[in-house]
């Protein structure tokens, strides 16, 4: 029997939903961590029922918390993220030098071929790897010291690495991106880093096509085909076909192309959703209308999916991990807003229903499947 | 049982913020055996010696220092700012009053 496990991360807490493959019924357990902030709950593809969650707190800190039953019960595991050496300075906002500071882990990254290995991308922005399930944690020091660390600065949100794709062809060979650095690809499993910014225009910078300092809000690749990346820049949807080495824009007909959120079909590497918010100032879905927008055919052509989505006086955000796809033989689209709401489409988009209406703000959303 | 000083331990007890009992899976107060002189510092040792998830809650990684948004206070007395090898009060060292962790009121 199928059927598929929503995780949660909110502002107050984390949330597992679950459903059959029907996804129709939903069984919703949580609040977990109550009270703290969950940036960010992930499973294992090796063994689902290992799911890490990023819990912090602005009082005590950041914790890892670990369940080895699919969400049932969880323990915390290590927490010790200590910068490899100096950590030297990047830019503030102003410019100026500043200190490299821990603040948190925005996103975990189970690997995907080892349920005891996991990596993190924290705040200020680095990259950290466990290889015991979370016990203890290295820096994968090759990225910040390689040699653009000191002109990165931080968007709105912080100085926070936020994306982790492992690339499933070539265990060598993966991408994170950093707000606001830009996207960087290393082919020797972390060692040394390269950017993978060409293509990128960022007007907020003195450069607008500087190698680095762009805010990369999101990026995405479908599993069969992973040299093609798609990207939710602050603003502009870019695409990639050549593994990031260069990047065009892709956002044709979008009402706005600024937004946070990028996922592809499970089954279809062509076919694309964002949902545009409507500026950089005003963190909202455009025109009162919560749109998801599809693309069938890699981007430019897009169209908006609103059946069951509200249509007037709404005006909520969604964030960066807060789309997940599931894999399912019809594809099931999930996202979560900044007022609560989890939406599920089991049907790649065409009709959407809550799942949820009233959760605290939703930071991340996460679907496991099972067949 | 005695401490680094030949001296018998004193047992202190502590009162942790809601959040921490969560964590530590324990209730309003917990009692440590704490080798003297007592300070806040060693009663943080013990307290994440016994309670090793703590760790990082209330110091910081790397510096030590208290977290921003925490305080101390013991006997009615703020001890955030005392240092943390200053010797506790005669009565948090005897188990008449504990010593008190607080999340300051930050944020809502």
């Amino acid at each position: 029997m199928s059927g598929v496990r929503v995780l949660v991360g909110t502002k107050k807490g984390a949330f597992v939903l679950t459903a059959d493959g029907a996804r129709k019924d939903w069984q919703v357990s949580g609040p977990f961590f109550a009270g703290w902030e969950i940036y960010h709950v992930k499973g294992s593809p090796v063994d689902p029922n290992r799911i890490y969650a990023s819990q912090s707190s602005g009082w005590f800190g950041q914790l890892i918390q670990r369940s080895d039953d699919g969400g049932a019960t969880w323990a915390p595991v290590g927490n010790k993220f200590a910068y490899d050496g100096v950590p030297g300075t990047h830019q503030w906002y102003d410019g100026t030098p500043h200190p490299w500071e821990f603040k948190r882990v925005w996103h975990l990254e189970p690997s995907l071929t080892d349920a005891e290995t996991v990596y993190a991308g924290v705040e200020d922005a680095a990259l950290f790897k466990s290889t015991d399930g979370g016990a203890n944690w290295e820096e994968l020091a090759g990225l910040r010291g390689h040699g653009t660390g000191p002109h990165w600065q931080p968007g709105a949100g912080g100085m926070c690495l936020h994306t982790i794709i492992q690339d499933p062809a070539n265990e060598e060979r993966m991408y994170i991106a950093i707000s606001a650095a830009g996207t960087f690809r290393t082919d020797d499993g972390g060692k040394n880093w390269k950017p993978i910014n060409k293509g990128l225009v960022s007007n907020f910078m003195p450069d607008p096509t500087a190698e680095v300092g762009h805010c990369v809000h999101h990026v995405a690749m479908h599993r069969d085909r992973p040299d093609v990346l798609f990207m939710q820049k602050h603003w502009d949807v870019m695409r990639s076909d050549n593994a990031g080495d260069n990047w065009h824009e892709v956002s044709g007909n979008l009402p706005t192309d600024f937004g946070f959120a990028i996922d592809v079909h499970a089954h279809e590497p062509e076919t694309l959703y964002v949902v545009p918010i409507k500026s950089d100032s005003e963190h909202f879905v455009p025109d009162g209308k919560l749109r998801v927008y599809r693309s069938r055919t890699g981007g430019n052509e897009w169209e908006p999916l609103t059946n069951g989505l509200p249509q007037e006086n709404c005006y909520v955000n969604v964030l960066r991990d807060a789309m997940a796809v599931d894999q399912l033989d019809e594809c099931g689209i999930y996202f979560g807003t900044s007022g609560g709401q989890v939406y599920a489409s089991a049907d790649a988009g065409d009709s959407w229903t809550p799942i949820v209406r009233d959760l605290p703000a939703v930071l991340s959303v996460e679907v496991q499947s099972f067949s | 049982m005695t401490g680094n000083s030949g001296s018998v331990a004193a047992i202190v007890r502590v009162v942790l913020p809601q959040h921490l009992r969560t964590l530590a899976g324990v209730g309003a107060e917990v009692e440590l055996e704490v080798d003297r002189p007592v300070t806040v510092r060693r009663v943080l040792d013990a307290l994440e010696a016994g309670y090793p998830m703590l760790g990082g809650t209330i110091r910081e990684y790397g510096t030590g220092q208290r977290r921003a948004f925490l305080r101390f206070f013991a006997c009615e007395e703020d001890w955030s700012h005392e240092g943390l090898d200053a010797e506790l009060p005669a009565a948090v060292v005897e188990g008449r009053e504990p010593l008190l962790i607080i999340g300051a009121i930050a944020g809502g």
